[in-house]
């Protein structure tokens, strides 16, 4: 029900997501429920090498075996591709050379899974070893064999930053106090539940069919349009039920590419299913980073300048790395003010599985340095954290030195309402030993204002309606609901607009046959710009309606208000015609009623170099306090609870704006407490989820949501991201939790009990006292 | 390797197959009866995705022997899942907004499901040490661990 403060019917309420009952009953149907007549199966052979030069790859015996329809290596589809067009490095198969442990060698399609692996046995690869570059920092200088030829100055760097805004010497020359820091944080991966998969099928008519596990259906389209050559017309690509995907499924990745060549090869329809060991190696997870950060302020606390480098390790390919080399610098700005800004970040091939883009990506790693530094930094001056952050708060309506504007920001009510609902003033430092209560705080994007896309001027977003003589409304939009709830935030914009029931709306299937382009589900971006195109679309469909009701009623339009399912007067409400009235007098002149609206970004930013990366048409802001206990003799800890206070705008589906947040704090702590890609050289240890263990549900803390924003000036209906945001301050809350709660710092992630003990003892064999040890 | 046959049931349904004695179960649910609410995650488990009730009691399918079902009852979420409306076990899992992704739901419900049949009431520490076997990486489990809790009228945490 509409009240005063949720004008609103729909939005704002605890909407169900419309496919709910479908997944609860198994019904969604993901690509690996999708067959085909005769399918074929697709397999693949990787590398045993981290680094090497291919002299010949012997297929002969696998190509003859009874079953296998078609073998395939590099040589056949060299056109390089990658994620963003000025770093297409990629190839589908590996051509010329291997980069990592994993990289695909050559693909099999056969009749049945036992005949496709047989066949990978039977190829035989001759090599020649390479020098395999494991270590970032080795790849810095000039190496014996880069990994890539693109390797600048005969390194293994990808991507070099170097920016510098203000004076920062100049204000460390001033400054009261100043604090460094370096934090070191291995690589995670998304693990989401669904493995990758991909079924392909070549048709006589010369067109190629794709349903894959994607986030993004449209970047998938033309990495297969580039590689294998055919027009995009000519290319349909389908996304059925996605199971999960935080990042990993944003690149279009060597095995969709594969499945579909294979399927030209063959004149079949071919499945690949990875396993999970291949979606470990296929990775693209959060980049291994090493941050070094300063940090200047004055006597009363006034942030001077942040003084940041990074050296990032890449893997084998340069996937979002270019936008991850500056993300882990500019989203250092906000949510505070800091008028001088210098950073050097370096991101480095390296022989390992490639890194790209995760739920924050970019700006976890680096929030996590600074939220710690800052704790560091208050301690120093004596200060309560929460009064640091409230001194330094960037106000709504300002700008960053980096020239990002900042619009609505709610981050001192974020504050606010993390510091009363914890009772932290009561607790911090005066909890016992082994007990302890941090601050962490956040700032993302709310989409990238720099889309990756043909022009920059097409719009980011294209939203369809179909509304026919049945009274349903079909909407049409490529974006990619991977869980997250979008196809259930469109339709209920749509049914807020045109006040009709939220089952008459129907989201139809990603089909890029009818689909509108929208960019997908990456950068935060889904609910902000795909929630104005809708509601655009919708606002013209209603116009349509509008202009029948008035045929009907004999009201001027704008006189007419939308109550549900019914068009009346505003100032005679006994006066006025039911939806299906309205729509079926509209249908009398035009048939079915068709609508469509579209969102660009506004033009903002600086003209300095990488000036774009990071701008956003809107930021979310996050406060978050835990508690946390210490077992000090044994290391172990928990995270007892989190109050979460975040900035999302309206919240316009709480539930799924809450459990946002709940699997994003479930996610940062996987980080936090025990995630990492471990390796031993460039062979990566634990490509299991039995090895590598994201957290159970006696690790995950009671979730207190604490939703203060307001309204954002350019969201759909004052709605900002609720996606990726509220990952990045759980991190650093936790880690400011143990240092109230055992007096150590910790800057290596993952904290593992041994380092939460060896830090102990360390303090203990100092001499050092905390909380009256 | 060799084929013999198999007697069982699926979802009260007499199935009668000939299997090879190292097909899995998961691999007769899906490929051959094409039961594919039941999903594959990892192959090795460790996830939960494909759990299926043997026996009434919740069981990786990937983990087990199509063989290992002859003579027993095999429930998969289909057959949890009534011809018209859901399971009040679903029911709850759609209203709390316990299904993101929904990858690992059917696992989820199937495991809950049992447990509610034994344990009506549980407490919060009791649902996560149940459904602990089973991963999902959306929701935190908190949405998950409120939906089970309120099936029977359950008590929120703290109460």
């Amino acid at each position: 029900m509409a009240t005063e403060a949720n004008p609103y019917r729909l939005l704002g309420t605890r909407i169900p997501y419309v496919e709910g009952p479908l997944k609860v009953s198994g019904r969604a149907e993901y690509t690996d429920d999708l067959t085909r007549p005769n399918l074929l199966v697709g397999r693949l052979l990787r590398s045993p090498w981290p680094h090497a030069r291919i002299r010949s790859i012997d297929v002969s015996a696998a190509r003859t075996m009874p079953g296998v329809a078609a073998v395939l290596t590099g040589e056949k589809y060299p056109t390089t591709f990658g994620v963003l067009p000025i770093t297409h490095d990629e190839t589908a198969l590996a051509v010329g050379k291997t980069r990592y442990i994993g990289d695909i060698l050559a693909a099999v399609a056969a009749s049945d899974e036992l005949t496709a692996e047989r066949a990978l046995e039977a190829i035989r690869v001759d090599a020649e070893v390479l020098p395999e570059y494991s270590d970032p920092h080795v790849g810095l200088g000039a190496v014996e064999e880069p990994i890539h030829s693109r390797g600048l100055n005969g390194s293994n760097i990808q991507k070099e930053v170097i920016q510098h805004f203000g004076d920062v010497d100049a204000a460390f020359a001033e400054a009261a106090h100043t604090v460094r820091v370096r934090g070191n944080f291995a690589g995670v991966t998304h693990a989401f539940t669904e493995p990758l998969v991909t079924m392909a099928e070549a048709t006589p008519d010369g067109r190629l069919t794709v349903w894959s596990a994607t986030q993004v259906p449209h970047y998938l389209h033309r990495a297969l349009s580039e590689v294998l050559g055919i027009p995009l017309h000519r290319i349909r690509v389908l996304k059925p039920e996605v199971g999960g995907g935080f990042g990993g499924k944003s690149d279009p990745l060597p095995h969709e590419i594969v499945c579909a060549a294979l399927a030209f090869e063959t004149g079949r329809p071919v499945k690949m299913l990875l396993d999970r060991e291949d979606v470990f190696l296929t990775n693209h997870g959060r980049h291994p980073t090493q941050n070094d950060l300063r940090v200047a302020a004055d006597a009363e606390g006034h942030l001077l300048a942040y003084d940041l480098s990074a050296v990032i390790d890449g893997g084998a390919w340069s996937s979002f790395g270019t936008v991850t080399t500056y993300y882990n610098g500019v989203l250092a700005m906000g949510p505070y003010r800091v008028p001088n800004f210098r950073y050097h970040g370096r991101r480095v091939y390296t022989t390992k599985p490639p890194s790209g883009a995760m739920r924050a990506h970019g700006g976890t790693n680096v929030r996590y340095t600074i939220e710690t530094a800052l704790d560091e930094l208050a301690e120093k001056l004596q200060m309560n954290p929460f009064e640091l952050r409230n001194l330094n708060a960037l106000p709504p309506n300002s700008t960053t030195i980096t020239q990002f504007r900042i619009t609505s920001t709610s981050f001192l009510a974020c504050l606010k309402a993390a510091r009363e609902r914890s009772g932290f003033d009561a607790k911090f430092r005066k909890l016992p030993y082994g007990r302890g209560i941090g601050l962490g705080c956040g700032f993302y994007i709310s989409g990238s204002n720099s889309p990756i896309h043909f022009t920059p001027k097409m719009p980011q977003c294209t939203v369809h309606l179909k509304a026919d003589m049945d009274g349903g409304i079909a909407v049409h939009c490529m974006q990619a609901d991977i869980g997250q709830g979008s196809n259930t935030l469109l339709a209920a914009i749509v049914a807020e607009v045109l006040g009709v029931q939220l089952d008459r709306v129907h989201v139809v299937p990603v089909d890029s046959d009818v689909s509108p382009v929208d960019i997908g589900s990456y950068s935060s971006r889904v609910t902000f710009m795909m929630g104005n195109a809708a509601r655009q679309a919708s606002e013209r469909l209603l116009a349509l309606l509008l202009a029948a009701a008035h045929e009907l009623t004999g009201y001027p339009a704008k006189q007419l208000r939308v109550r549900e399912e019914r068009y009346e007067v505003a100032h005679r409400p006994d006066v006025g015609v039911s939806y299906l009235e309205a729509l079926h007098k509209a249908m009398e002149h035009s048939g079915a009623l068709q609508a469509s609206g579209a969102y660009t970004s506004p033009p903002m930013g600086g003209t300095h170099k990488g000036a774009r990366a990071g701008t956003a048409p809107a930021y979310s802001f996050a406060a978050y306090v835990a508690e946390a206990s210490v077992d000090p003799e044994t290391g172990f800890f928990a995270v007892e609870k989190v109050w979460a206070a975040f900035d999302c705008g309206r919240p316009l589906n709480r539930l799924a704006v809450e459990g946002q947040i709940e699997g994003s704090i479930h996610m940062g702590l996987g980080q936090f407490m025990g995630e990492s890609m471990n390796y031993r050289g460039s062979r990566l240890l634990n490509p299991s989820l039995l090895e590598y263990k994201i957290p159970t549900p006696q690790q995950m803390p009671e979730v207190e949501v604490l939703l203060v924003g307001a309204d954002d000036p350019e969201g759909p209906f004052g709605a900002k991201e609720a996606g990726e945001g509220p990952l990045v301050a759980i991190l650093p809350a936790v880690g400011n939790a143990l240092y109230d709660a055992v007096g150590v710092r910790f800057y290596d992630l993952p904290v593992t009990p041994d380092k939460v003990w060896r830090g102990i003892e360390r303090l203990r064999a100092d001499g050092k006292r905390w909380k009256g040890t | 390797m060799t084929s013999r046959p198999l007697r069982t049931r699926v979802n009260g349904t007499a199935v009668e197959r000939t299997v090879p004695d190292e097909r899995i179960l998961l691999d007769l649910l899906r490929e051959d009866l094409r039961l594919t609410g039941t999903k594959r995650g990892c192959d090795l488990g460790t996830c939960g995705c494909c759990t299926v009730l043997l026996d009434g009691r919740p069981t990786l399918s990937c983990l087990t022997l199509a063989r290992s079902a002859e003579g027993r009852e095999v429930t998969t979420i289909e057959g949890v899942t009534p011809a018209e409306g859901l399971h009040p076990v679903q029911r709850s899992f759609v209203e709390h907004g316990a299904t993101q992704c929904g990858f690992c739901t059917p696992g989820f419900v199937l495991t809950s499901v049992a447990l509610l049949r034994d344990h009506p009431h549980p407490d919060r520490e009791e649902v996560a040490r149940a459904i602990s076997g089973n991963l999902c990486r959306c929701t935190g489990y908190t949405k998950i661990i409120e939906a089970v809790l309120a099936v029977n009228g359950g008590k929120p945490r703290g109460d």
